[in-house]
């Protein structure tokens, strides 16, 4: 069937919790209201109040309480209604859903997805537009995944839940509804930690995840107009890095391009960089190079189109790298 | 009745004359005057927002009498820490209304705060303002100023850890500090029973050692006089208060929420005829202080200074790429300038 992100998750979450009785959700609005998406609409219906649980509005106790609830033997997938609240609960995912794997010599495990929508280019509120990613990637122990189509995010959030350590799952505002696509209609996995190309092409690399998927496409329309090819590199996964499919296109074409939304200081974009650094220097032929959102607080409406990387600024960075 | 709701004014309009506040004739006709502009105010942003004038908004629609009511109160020494449903708030205290609608128009410059004003920008992230309330109290304190701390906040934002946590310093530190809970009887949709088992909102202040009173937030006369109490009790060392407004959001959380998804219209009509508005326009006209020159007079007033906030919003050209960068430290940084030269360059086609 056709299927829109949105779509896609509820899907996804429909299908693990009728396959595993294990799986909970919980979070604000979730349940009576579907969620503020409507990403989990007809979970209570299905399954009832026991197991799609509308919370308190309460972040800290939302992930505090799905790492209880997953060291008794349960898979909670919770959701953080918009990234900009998950630093209330910041406490739990780092001083303890990353570390109880570690500290409990595996006795303890910590299976929860923590879903949030993500990212800007909808021209929302304050602290609805975040992209803190790499504030995850740092912390060891914590996985994180973006899909950037409906197919991936189906698979990626099932993998996500039938994995044994903590997901933090981005969900990217801006593609939510943004297009539909075929997706099969029984489950399947998007396995962790592969990066997909998503474009072949020759002489650039451009690697980027969520809603810089598709502008890093249509820069690649761009610049195709002039003969440039590049090849487009999908991450899907955060953390752990793919790193392998990044240096193989690397090695290959010579240069890279680096696209994210989030600032440019200690984005992710720094640690790839810094990896092909480490690993391709020699293959590389120009400098790498970021676009990326600058270095300031996201705009409201009205300023966010200087913020948010637009396909013509990333033709006009593979350019560059082409000319340099 | 509620549970040991304080009341001035029964829902017809009719007052307990030993709890009438001693006001003057001319503040009775403000207090009305500033909630029938609030309204005004929050139905012409709905309709903006419908027209892709504004962004999305959260509407104080039913929340007039607990905003003015309980704003009325301060003096301009004190210090208020508003959250995102406060339109009323802002109104009373002079805020320019033109920053409002810039603000929910989606530009920065609206969060500019007059510098005569100590009104604190909006915090959206539920709660998060109650600990800077708590903190600028202590700081009151320790100045010696004559000067309280009031903040707003809804029901949902009493299930946050913030909440607990400022509280529990403000009974600890004795604070000048008043708290003023919007019971609107949701968060977005969850209903007040799912954020406590508690009775009351107003008792949660028990067990952090100080007093919980409960107000009908409907009844802008009822919290004018628990808002002024508990100031003068703030300012004068009696430590901080929490008071309940028991209210109702008469419309959707935000522009973006449909509310008809989780709750009656039957409750929702059963509370319209508790509109504050109404029940205070009883009472003024009981008291010959109304009639339908003077709501004339009302109206019009709050369409003059509607339409010219919204001209001045309206012809306030976007922010510059220097207005995004400037504000994020005291100085631009090197890294800052680099990055604003990159974007003027791109925004004029820069150099192939
Ligand atoms: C920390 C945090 N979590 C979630 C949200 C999303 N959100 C915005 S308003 C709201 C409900 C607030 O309810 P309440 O505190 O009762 O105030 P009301 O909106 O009813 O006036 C939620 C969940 C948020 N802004 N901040």
């Amino acid at each position: 069937m056709r299927l829109n992100m949105v779509q896609a998750l509820n899907q996804a979450m429909h299908q693990e919790m009728e396959r595993d009785l294990r799986v909970v959700a919980l979070g604000e609005d979730i349940a009576v209201d579907g969620g503020v998406f409507r990403l989990t609409e007809g979970l209570l219906e299905k399954f009832g109040p026991e197991r799609v649980i509308d919370t308190p509005l309460a972040e800290s106790t939302i992930v505090g309480a799905s790492i209880g609830m997953a060291v008794a033997g349960l898979r909670p997938i919770a959701e953080i209604q918009f990234m900009g609240f998950i630093y209330l609960a910041m406490n739990q995912i780092i001083a303890h859903a990353a570390r109880l794997r570690n500290r409990s010599r595996g006795r303890f495990t910590v299976p929860i997805v923590i879903r949030t929508p993500y990212g800007a280019g909808v021209k929302a509120l304050e602290h609805h537009s975040e992209s803190t990613e790499a504030l995850f990637c740092q912390i060891p122990g914590l996985k994180v995944v973006v899909p950037s189509t409906p197919y991936d995010a189906k698979g990626l959030l099932i993998a996500s839940i039938r994995d044994e350590d903590p997901v933090i799952f981005l969900e990217p505002t801006k593609l939510y509804r943004a297009g539909r696509q075929e997706v099969p209609e029984e489950p399947y996995e998007v396995a962790l930690g592969q990066a997909k190309v998503v474009r072949e092409g020759e002489g650039l690399t451009v690697v980027a995840w969520g809603a810089m998927i598709p502008v890093a496409q249509q820069a690649a329309e761009i610049v195709g107009k002039d003969g440039i090819f590049p090849e487009v590199i999908d991450l899907r996964t955060l953390a752990p890095l793919d790193r392998e499919t990044v240096l193989e296109s690397v090695r290959r074409n010579g240069r890279l391009l680096v696209v994210h939304e989030a600032p440019k200081t200690c984005g992710l974009g720094a640690e790839i960089a810094a990896f092909v650094a480490e690993r391709a220097m020699f293959q590389l032929e120009a400098p790498v190079l970021r676009i990326t959102g600058q270095d300031i607080t996201v705009p409201l409406a009205k300023g966010e189109d200087y913020y948010y990387p637009s396909p013509e600024r990333v033709a006009r960075g593979i350019k560059k790298i082409l000319e340099s | 009745m509620i549970k040991d709701m304080f009341q001035v004014l029964t829902e017809n309009g009719r007052a307990a004359p030993e709890r009438e506040p001693k006001l003057p004739a001319s503040d009775l006709q403000k207090l009305y005057s500033l909630m029938a502009t609030t309204r005004a105010a929050d139905l012409k942003a709905l309709k903006l927002q419908r027209q892709g004038r504004m962004g999305t908004f959260a509407p104080s629609l039913g929340h007039e009498a607990c905003q003015v009511g309980s704003a009325f109160a301060l003096q301009p020494k004190d210090w208020v820490f508003p959250y995102f449903r406060d339109l009323g708030t802002y109104i009373t205290l002079g805020f320019p209304l033109k920053n409002y609608y810039l603000y929910w128009m989606g530009n920065e410059e609206g969060m500019r705060i007059p510098a005569d004003l100590n009104i604190f920008t909006i915090s959206v992230p539920v709660g998060s303002q109650l600990p800077h309330s708590v903190g600028c109290a202590m700081a009151m304190k320790y100045k010696k100023e004559q000067a309280a701390a009031l903040a707003y906040f809804g029901d949902g934002a009493t299930s946050e850890g913030d909440f607990s946590e400022a509280l529990n310093f403000a009974g600890v530190f004795k604070t000048p500090n008043v708290f003023i809970c919007f019971n609107n009887q949701y968060a977005i949709s969850t209903p007040v029973k799912r954020q406590t088992a508690a009775e009351t909102i107003a008792q949660k202040a028990n067990a952090y050692g100080f007093d919980g009173i409960r107000a009908d937030g409907n009844d802008v006369l009822a919290m004018y006089i628990l808002t002024r109490e508990a100031l003068e009790k703030a300012r004068s060392g009696g430590g901080p208060t929490l008071i309940e407004a028991f209210t109702y959001r008469m419309g959707n959380h935000t522009t973006s929420d449909d509310a008809s998804r989780y709750r009656k219209e039957t409750e929702v009509n059963d509370w319209s005829r508790r509109d504050p508005i109404e029940r205070f326009r009883l009472y003024l006209k009981d008291k010959g202080l109304w009639d339908e020159s003077f709501e004339d007079r009302v109206q019009k007033e709050a369409e003059v200074l509607i339409s010219k906030a919204l001209e001045e919003a309206e012809s306030t050209p976007p922010p510059r790429p220097e207005d995004l960068f400037i504000h994020t430290y005291k100085d631009m940084t090197p890294e800052l300038n680099d990055q604003l030269a990159e974007l003027r360059d791109l925004l004029k086609g820069g150099p192939r």
